[in-house]
């Protein structure tokens, strides 16, 4: 078992109980409206499981205090474990140093810094920032506010019929004007998994900065964010079974060295005088004031629990549930599925033809079963679309087959109940 | 699960998000207003005429939206046309209590006690608040047209 290589192979012919992680998360024992509770919107947030729970109740039991400050042993306890989370995102990710992650308050935030970090410098009047149609709003807002300022022009690449990127018309788009691509690694609504890889080859190739969400991504595959080679990647602790309140910014060191710093406050300075101020290095240069201690801390036992399981064999796990819900949806009549690229993560977007989005939320929700409805943020997206609203189940680890039945039979409950 | 479920979606509702009355235009429309709600990203536009005496002579809606949105808007024309403002208002004041179940129900003589009663159906949103907005949002956005004002919204 020293091999680590031996290790992992055997690891992945485990198989996968989930039976076991389900007992993980005491939320899934709830019931609702008197059913067992059938949690499919992991899209929006994703539950927790004991370790994580645990993890924060234990920061504030055992070791709290502020952190980079006191001398004293609380603050040692939580800097270490506060510190630790960072080094466990890392690994997460793959990135080269611990000190190319920021802890922000959730993806939102993370993007937002880029934009007005890197782009409020390097980016001048008449740049180009590519994005595309399936980006969250989080991805497209600060953008257009920053372009509004700069003068700055704000391009989306459209997609294909399936969902997928339009690769050939994103090679068209790129010129020597576009300086910043930022693109989704996974859509949120459509579940198409983007070839970021080559999306971040072909931008580099242009001269252009790279940022990839993976606010979605990060929960449902592998990420290593130095086989991408992205610049900058994104995403959020509440959607990887992690506490809300957190997020992380990842960014390459030198774009990071090069960037200003975000807020201004303790924390983020080496010295300050009253003519001026000198930053801290990174991290802590993104990181002023006081940090989001215990959240950091349950983020980095999120980041563990599901290594332990391993984000191969959770993707190995929802590609078989995307599979089976997918095929057990199309039997529905009048169920029409929007996104059908070929890599796709478990996320499925549809309508039933005769019952809006909203209504057929409400029935399933009698059942147990939750779902989002709406526009999932998205707006542009859903206007390509043409439609104002789909529901959205998003599956997670603890999902099984028997969700998907679930959702089918309440599906066939609300098409009844419409007299069709 | 199906008892609240059948109490919110009665066979009135049912027959009016599936047929919506007076969903068309009003060609010599004397206002009008979208009516948005951004959470589900349902939207809907309310067409006013408004004549002497401040009779409502027409009044209709076109747009997309739940079966309770499209239910509420669809009697809301029938129950308002030929009304004048101030009974609409006072109709919408009631109509808005019963559906949150919050504030004194007061005896108000521009409220036609029979209107009301068509408009129970509606009340099982009670039960589910999330769904109290789909109800209402017509009615917000018929007052944002008796206002003048072109948008509006149930956030």
């Amino acid at each position: 078992m020293s091999n680590p290589a031996q290790a992992a192979s055997i690891e992945a012919a485990l198989p996968y109980d989930v039976e076991a992680y389900r007992k993980d998360f005491p939320i899934l024992s709830e019931t609702v409206h008197g059913r067992p509770l059938v949690y499919l919107d992991n899209g929006a947030s994703a539950q927790k499981p004991r370790q994580v729970i645990d993890a924060i109740t234990h920061v504030y039991e055992h070791e709290y205090a502020n952190v980079h400050r006191g001398v004293h042993y609380m603050s040692e306890r939580a800097t270490d474990a506060y510190e630790g989370a960072r080094r466990k995102v890392q690994g997460f990710l793959n990135a080269k140093h611990e000190r190319e992650i920021i802890f922000t308050r959730n993806a939102t935030e993370a993007l937002n810094m880029v934009v007005r970090t890197h782009g409020q410098k390097f980016l001048q009047p008449g740049d180009e920032i590519l994005i595309s149609i399936m980006e969250h709003h989080s991805n497209i807002v600060p953008w257009q506010m920053l372009a509004a300022e700069k003068g700055l022009k704000l391009k989306a690449v459209p997609i294909t019929e399936d969902g997928e990127l339009n690769m050939a018309t994103f090679r068209e788009m790129l010129t020597p004007e576009t300086k910043m691509v930022a693109i989704t690694h996974i859509s949120n609504a459509l579940g198409t998994i983007n070839d970021a890889a080559e999306i971040t080859r072909l931008a580099h190739d242009a001269g252009a900065a790279v940022l990839l969400d993976g606010s979605q991504a990060a929960v449902h595959m592998p990420v290593d964010v130095q086989a991408l080679d992205c610049d900058f990647y994104v995403f959020t602790g509440h959607k990887l079974y992690g506490p809300s309140g957190v997020g992380v910014l990842y960014g390459k060191e030198a774009r990071l060295e090069a960037m200003p710093p975000f807020l201004g406050g303790g924390d983020m300075i080496e010295t300050v005088t009253l003519e001026g101020s000198t930053w801290a290095a990174l991290p802590n240069k993104f990181e002023a004031g006081t940090p989001m201690i215990a959240q950091a801390i349950g983020l980095g036992a999120a980041v563990d629990y599901v290594t332990n399981i391993g984000m191969d064999r959770i993707s190995a796990h929802e590609e078989d549930l995307r599979r089976y819900a997918t095929q057990r949806l199309s039997s529905i009549p009048g169920l029409k599925i929007y996104g059908t690229a070929p890599r796709k993560a478990a996320v499925i977007s549809f309508t039933v033809e005769g019952v809006h989005s909203h209504d057929i939320a409400t029935i399933i929700d009698r059942a147990g079963v939750a779902c989002r409805a709406g526009h999932h943020c998205a707006q542009p997206l859903m206007e390509m679309l043409g439609v104002p609203a789909t529901t959205r189940a998003s599956f997670g680890l603890y999902n099984t087959r028997a969700d998907a039945d679930a959702l089918v039979e309440a599906l066939e409950s609300a098409r009844e109940f419409f007299g069709l | 699960m199906m008892d609240e479920l059948r109490e919110l979606y009665q066979e009135v509702i049912l027959d009016h998000g599936k047929n919506p009355r007076n969903f068309r235009d009003v060609e010599d429309a004397t206002g009008h207003a979208h009516g948005k709600n951004p959470l589900c990203g349902d939207q809907l536009v309310v067409y006013l005429k408004v004549g002497q005496g401040n009779v409502i002579q027409d009044v209709s809606f076109v747009g997309k939206g739940c079966a309770i949105s499209v239910a509420s808007a669809s009697m809301m024309t029938e129950l308002v046309m030929g009304k004048t403002v101030e009974q609409a208002h006072a109709l919408f004041e009631r109509f808005h209590q019963m559906c949150t179940g919050e504030g004194e129900a007061i005896d108000d003589a521009d409220v036609d006690p029979d209107d009301l009663e068509k408009l129970t159906v509606l009340s099982g949103v009670r039960a589910f608040p999330v769904r109290v907005k789909c109800a209402t949002l017509a009615w917000h956005t018929l007052n944002a047209a008796i206002e003048g004002k072109e948008e509006s919204s149930s956030e």
